[in-house]
């Protein structure tokens, strides 16, 4: 891969609480390159979608304590300044959100809700910008665009604001897309054609894609490379298909077990991997999977580092290649 | 949408004449009348006399009929305790000096009101959002009356900066014989209860909408803090602002006994007691359908701001699509 776009080091989120400090994110590097879709799996809890918020900073500073560097462009996203930072979003990083029910606002028009980043970073007239808006409803494949443009978010479907998400996501030509699990809310067949529309713009635009999600179908489909999360660390990184081929780390390999195969007859029951996430107050000072691994060895007491298996395929585990 | 307004102001008629039937038979059947011997014996023929003239030897249901027909030609009577004015007349004389105090204290709640909540929302857990929240408890709880002796105490006695009532009789207005010196002190006394609920509405309504997922769409958009707040927050907190904040209206268009007796000023308030104490039946149910009319009004503008805010309300639909 040549020239990576977004490099993000060993980024770190905490949450000071009168309980204690919640270390949602542990220290994780990526990077992502020149129109590369890039899924980053986990299940809930996992600090996924507070690692992709703190690049923005999104999460209210008063709130958390971010550490690590985001490199950008040139720049470190964490370093710049609000109005810089500003500057960023929506414009170069544009983002879509989980729940296209409650991520519209209400009140205002749909078409103005697209505008708004456009007139916001290119100063252009509201007349331009209108057109343009129109254009980006027809992309994401909103009949009647013209006629749509001035509906409010109550009269579209779910899928249906999703793409409208998608389409003020992509108001401003951003370079990068970060979509917060965007298919969470939608049926199955909504999904899909979010799915194919993303990549196609992906290819069309020229845009790379972060794209959170726990459901591992969705990223065979659509992903270049996968980054599996398990409390707040990335516990394997690896080109999509070597993941789902040769899985590395115990937890991997527990999900893609957890996945129902139409390929092979079987009579067993899907497998579950029991317990649950360790606590992120009392971070473990072992490996973070100890508990639930049923591969552990005395080494697993102390945290592993990282193996590579390949030049791409990343794993943090003491036992890597040795499963 | 016309139509449903035409609707509206035809049921409020129907409450109008609900009110009257309920607040006529009250009055009524209350035992003792307004002109029982309280300081002498009148003779009975002067009695039967004064009955007569003002239809009381009727029975009830005669009695509300003939009212009616006159309240429909806005003809409401003559006030038993001041029989050379009639009831309209002396309605609208107090009550356009009520009004001047009720609007004005309006404009003063609600403009600090929603001020220090929206203040107090954006700087969420601050020392000057613990300040407002304590003042505006403080102003609910303190009772108006208490707060105008203070405010007479302080302001008018010790440091006689300002007259100490009068309403208009100072002589120092801004313009003509309005916003006056003497009008200072009122204000402020009627308006701080209020304010102190204007203040914890907005503060509660806003912090909820800031935590709403398209505030931080708008902010993922690269929207300026302005106009996050202007163009997303504020507009939607508008929506239980209305509801909560625009039940206060009536009451302070209406007057106090309270405020208008501590401050002598010659306003509206005062009747709601006054008549009811005197049994002056015209004035009782003049003050109730002016009260009642008030607030069907203020309902129905409520319901028509609700349009104007939020898309999704459309009055008088016939059904959900």
């Amino acid at each position: 891969m040549d020239e990576a776009l977004l490099e993000v080091e060993d980024l770190h989120v905490h949450f000071p609480t009168p309980d204690g400090v919640v270390q949602a994110v542990n220290g994780i590097s990526y990077s992502l390159g020149k129109q590369e879709i890039l899924a980053i799996v986990g299940e809930s809890g996992s600090g996924k979608s507070v690692g992709v918020l703190s690049l923005l900073r999104l999460i209210p500073t008063r709130d958390c304590e971010v550490q690590g560097s985001v490199h950008f462009e040139g720049r470190d996203l964490l370093q710049l300044s609000d109005a810089e930072m500003r500057e960023m979003r929506g414009n170069r990083i544009a983002m879509v959100f989980q729940d296209p029910m409650t991520s519209l606002n209400p009140v205002l028009r749909i078409g103005d809700q697209i505008q708004e980043s456009i007139i916001e970073h290119q100063g252009i007239s509201e007349k331009v910008a209108k057109g343009r808006a129109i254009e980006l409803l027809a992309l994401v494949g909103i009949p009647e665009a013209e006629k749509r443009y001035r509906h409010y978010p109550h009269q579209f479907s779910g899928g249906m604001r999703q793409r409208i998400m998608i389409a003020a996501g992509l108001a401003c030509e951003p370079s990068v897309l970060i979509a917060d699990e965007p298919t969470t809310a939608l049926d199955v067949t909504i999904q899909a054609q979010i799915i194919d529309l993303v990549k196609r713009l992906c290819r069309e635009i020229g845009m790379s894609v972060i794209w959170i999600t726990h459901d591992l179908g969705i990223v065979a489909g659509l992903a270049d490379r996968v980054a599996v999360m398990y409390a707040g660390k990335i516990v394997e990184f690896a080109p999509v298909d070597q993941l789902f081929k040769t899985p590395q780390h115990p937890y991997s390999k527990g999900l893609l077990n957890s996945l129902p195969r139409l390929d092979t007859r079987s009579e067993k029951p899907l497998e579950a991997i029991e317990g649950l996430p360790p606590n992120l107050i009392h971070y473990p000072t072992s490996c973070p999977f100890l508990e639930r691994c049923s591969y552990k060895t005395e080494q697993c007491q102390t945290p592993p580092e990282k193996q590579s298996i390949s030049t791409t395929h990343e794993v943090w585990c003491h036992h890597a290649g040795k499963l | 949408m016309l139509g449903y307004i035409c609707g509206r102001i035809l049921a409020l008629m129907m409450i109008l004449l609900a009110v009257s039937v309920i607040v006529f038979s009250l009055m009524h059947s209350v035992p003792g009348g307004p002109f029982d011997e309280r300081k002498g014996r009148l003779p009975p023929a002067a009695k039967a006399n004064i009955l007569k003239k003002y239809g009381l030897d009727q029975p009830v249901w005669k009695q509300y009929i003939n009212y009616m027909s006159h309240a429909v030609r806005f003809d409401f009577g003559i006030p038993y305790q001041r029989p050379h004015t009639t009831v309209a007349k002396l309605i609208s004389k107090s009550w356009a000096i009520t009004v001047q105090v009720g609007l004005t204290t309006i404009v003063v709640a609600f403009g600090f009101g929603i001020l220090a909540g929206v203040y107090a929302a954006y700087h969420q857990n601050s020392w000057i959002d613990t300040l407002v929240t304590f003042v505006s408890s403080l102003g609910v709880t303190v009772p108006n009356f208490v707060v105008a002796m203070w405010l007479i105490l302080v302001f008018a006695v010790s440091l006689d900066w300002l007259p100490m009532g009068g309403w208009g009789s100072s002589g120092q207005c801004l313009i003509d014989k309005y916003f006056c010196t003497d009008w200072i002190l009122p204000v402020v006394a009627y308006a701080i209860a209020p304010m102190a609920i204007v203040a914890r509405y907005t503060r509660a309504s806003i912090v909820e909408v800031m935590g709403e997922d398209y505030v931080r769409t708008a902010r993922a958009k690269g929207l300026s803090e302005v106009k996050v707040m202007r163009k997303h927050v504020f507009r939607n907190a508008q929506i239980p602002m209305v509801t909560a904040l625009g039940t206060e209206i009536p009451n302070l268009i209406t007057g106090s006994i309270f405020i208008e007796s501590t401050f002598r000023i010659n306003g509206l308030g005062k009747y709601f007691v006054t008549s009811t104490l005197n049994r002056d039946y015209p004035m009782i149910m003049a003050t109730f359908l002016l009260v009642a009319f008030l607030w069907g009004i203020l309902y129905l503008l409520t319901d028509i701001a609700y349009t104007m805010i939020d898309p999704r309300v459309r009055l008088g639909a016939k059904s959900l699509s």
